[in-house]
């Protein structure tokens, strides 16, 4: 899939990056030189938004200073060299994931993603789409599954499309070792059950939950699987066919591009079946006064001018990525997860949340200090340059069920050293006694 | 340690985060009228629910259940030791010139002679980001005060 994948096994393209490497792909990243109150910044929060290397900026500048036009319509020399930038990043981020161009819809992050596919289905079930799209209609009686540890972005579009059709919305629920309890999504999937959604990753607990066994469950029962990759997709070395989902949503902030990009991946023949959510310019074959006709999947989700410099740019990262090798990032990252969740777990007073070191998570860790209140661990750390997420992380049913209101999460990246991690862990070994809390 | 952290976090308020002076809804006696307001921050989650009591148009009692971070909560606790027994354009007039000072991104240093233990909040309005954890206790009061006025 990648360049770097299908090389021969030559000394340093295996295993988890090095340190010398990782110092060298620091350099690739101007931000990462910042200074935040006179300390080195030691940015943890790539969970939440990743850094830009060079080539995502060069390759934005570069569009809009030789390339900038509309895509898809005029004939002049401009246009058409932005529609070949634009489409390019396409098939470079669609190869990524191990999927085809046609089957890569740009939307502005995995929210709307998401959001898509619901209003699509919600336009099935109101008719749109004709026969085709029945598949995508839901009514009274019919179900939707979710688990507990969803994000709110693949948790409340399906709340919504529960209501507007009268389908009824479950969840699969999480156990207290930060695993969801697949014992109980068997009784849940039942054959009413037409949309199963959820996470690769939990974004809170760094779970990577089971796709496959999930996606057989949802198989039997003939429900279409959908899933939120965004803290996969950067992280670990995707291939939806092998994954074997139905849709695939995630953002391009998250994986080193820009903000204002994202993607749904769908089956060709499931995407080209739905019918349309925005409409306007740019989706459509034929247009009269009363009525239109659809191009074909990813042009009919992807109405108006799009986002073409950030889709040229997230082309850019997803390469980047590529050379980089996502094996050897997935390695390096379980290596920092596991100094984090173990290095914490060692601390007095700290909590860490999901599973045990060693078992499947991504490299982050969030955790509860007792008698410390996430905002001021947050506040304390970024005094010392390091920049770390606090709140509920847009998962609050899930803080609910774990008995917290706010939680400190530490995300890490590619760019991430150990020595970063261990200042990290010394800065927090410090949290309680500047609070007064022992 | 950083004086800039330690500016923010003064000692004064991190004894009132632990105490919590006026924590614990208090039950209404009939004496006065009552108002009540819940505040929540939905970014971090931080919460605060204040029962104002208001008599002969003074502020007999001030009580609340919150949760929060050391500034959202040590900022409830001042205020109660504040604002009880004052009037009501009194307590108003202290939530506005509070306000401004949280409002000021560190360019006004709060009177200590006007806000008394409020003043060691004159830190926070250099991180904009936590203004509205300091201010959370002092919008509830003010709505309060609306409500016990209907």
């Amino acid at each position: 899939m990648t360049l770097a994948s299908t090389l021969p096994s030559l000394p340093g393209t295996e295993g988890p990056l090095t340190n010398a490497e990782v110092l060298r792909i620091r350099n690739d990243f101007p931000i990462l030189g910042t200074v935040v109150n006179g300390k080195p910044l030691v940015y943890l929060d790539s969970g939440a938004t990743s850094q830009n290397p060079s080539s995502v900026l060069e390759a934005e500048q570069e569009f809009y200073e030789q390339r900038n036009a509309a895509v898809h319509r005029g004939a002049h020399h401009l246009a058409v060299e932005a529609t070949d930038a634009y489409e390019d990043a396409r098939t470079a981020v669609a190869g990524f994931i191990g999927a085809r161009a046609g089957e890569l819809v740009w939307t502005s992050n995995a929210t709307e993603a998401i959001n898509l596919l619901a209003y699509s289905m919600s336009n099935a079930s109101a008719g749109r789409g004709g026969e085709a799209a029945r598949r995508f209609a839901l009514a009274p009686g019919d179900r939707i599954v979710v688990t507990e540890m969803e994000h709110h972005a693949n948790l409340i579009p399906w709340q919504e499309l529960a209501s507007r059709t009268g389908a009824e919305l479950r969840f699969i629920p999480v156990g207290d070792d930060g695993a969801l309890r697949l014992e109980e999504a068997a009784a849940l999937l039942t054959p009413a059950t037409r949309v199963l959604a959820f996470t690769h990753a939990s974004n809170v607990l760094g779970t990577i939950n089971p796709v496959h066994e999930l996606v057989r469950l949802a198989r039997n029962v003939g429900a279409l699987t959908v899933l939120d990759a965004c803290q996969s997709v950067p992280h670990l070395p995707i291939d939806v066919k092998a994954l074997d989902v139905d849709f695939l949503a995630f953002s391009g902030h998250k994986m080193l591009g820009p903000t204002g990009i994202g993607a749904l991946y769908g089956r060709a023949e499931l995407l080209n079946a739905m019918p349309p959510f925005l409409t306007g310019g740019s989706m459509i074959t034929t247009v009269s006064m009363e009525r239109a006709e659809y191009l074909p999947s990813p042009n009919r989700f992807e109405a108006g001018t799009q986002r073409i410099s950030q889709a040229i740019a997230l082309g850019a990262a997803a390469n980047y990525l590529a050379e980089t090798g996502m094996h050897r990032i997935e390695a390096w990252e379980a290596a920092l997860g596991e100094r984090l969740v173990q290095g914490l777990s060692g601390i007095e007073g700290i909590r860490v949340l999901g599973p045990a070191a060693g078992t499947g998570r991504i490299g982050l860790a969030s955790f509860d200090v007792d008698g410390v209140h996430a905002h001021d661990v947050g506040q304390f750390l970024d005094d010392r340059g390091i920049a770390v997420r606090v709140g509920h992380h847009c998962a609050q049913p899930l803080h609910r069920r774990l008995g917290l209101a706010a939680t400190t999460r530490a995300s890490a990246y590619l760019y991430n050293t150990t020595d970063e991690v261990d200042y990290f862990l010394e800065a927090v070994s410090g949290v309680r006694s500047f609070f007064g809390v022992r | 340690m950083s004086s800039n952290l330690e500016q923010l976090y003064q000692q004064i308020i991190l004894d009132h985060a632990k105490e919590r002076h006026g924590a614990g809804l208090l039950e209404h006696d009939g004496e006065g009228i009552v108002g009540e307001s819940h505040q929540l921050n939905p970014v971090c989650g931080d919460e605060i629910t204040l029962r104002a009591v208001v008599k002969d148009g003074g502020l007999r009692s001030v009580s609340w259940d919150g949760a929060g971070c050391a500034i959202s909560m040590a900022s409830a606790s001042v205020l109660t030791d504040l604002m009880v027994g004052l009037r009501r354009d009194e307590v108003i007039a202290l939530v506005d010139t509070f306000r401004e000072v949280m409002r000021s991104r560190g360019k006004l240093e709060a009177d200590e002679e006007v806000l008394g233990d409020a003043a060691a909040f004159s830190g926070v309005s250099r991180y904009p980001a936590r203004v509205k954890c300091a201010m959370l206790a002092w919008v509830a009061l003010e709505e309060s005060l609306l409500a016990a006025n209907h």
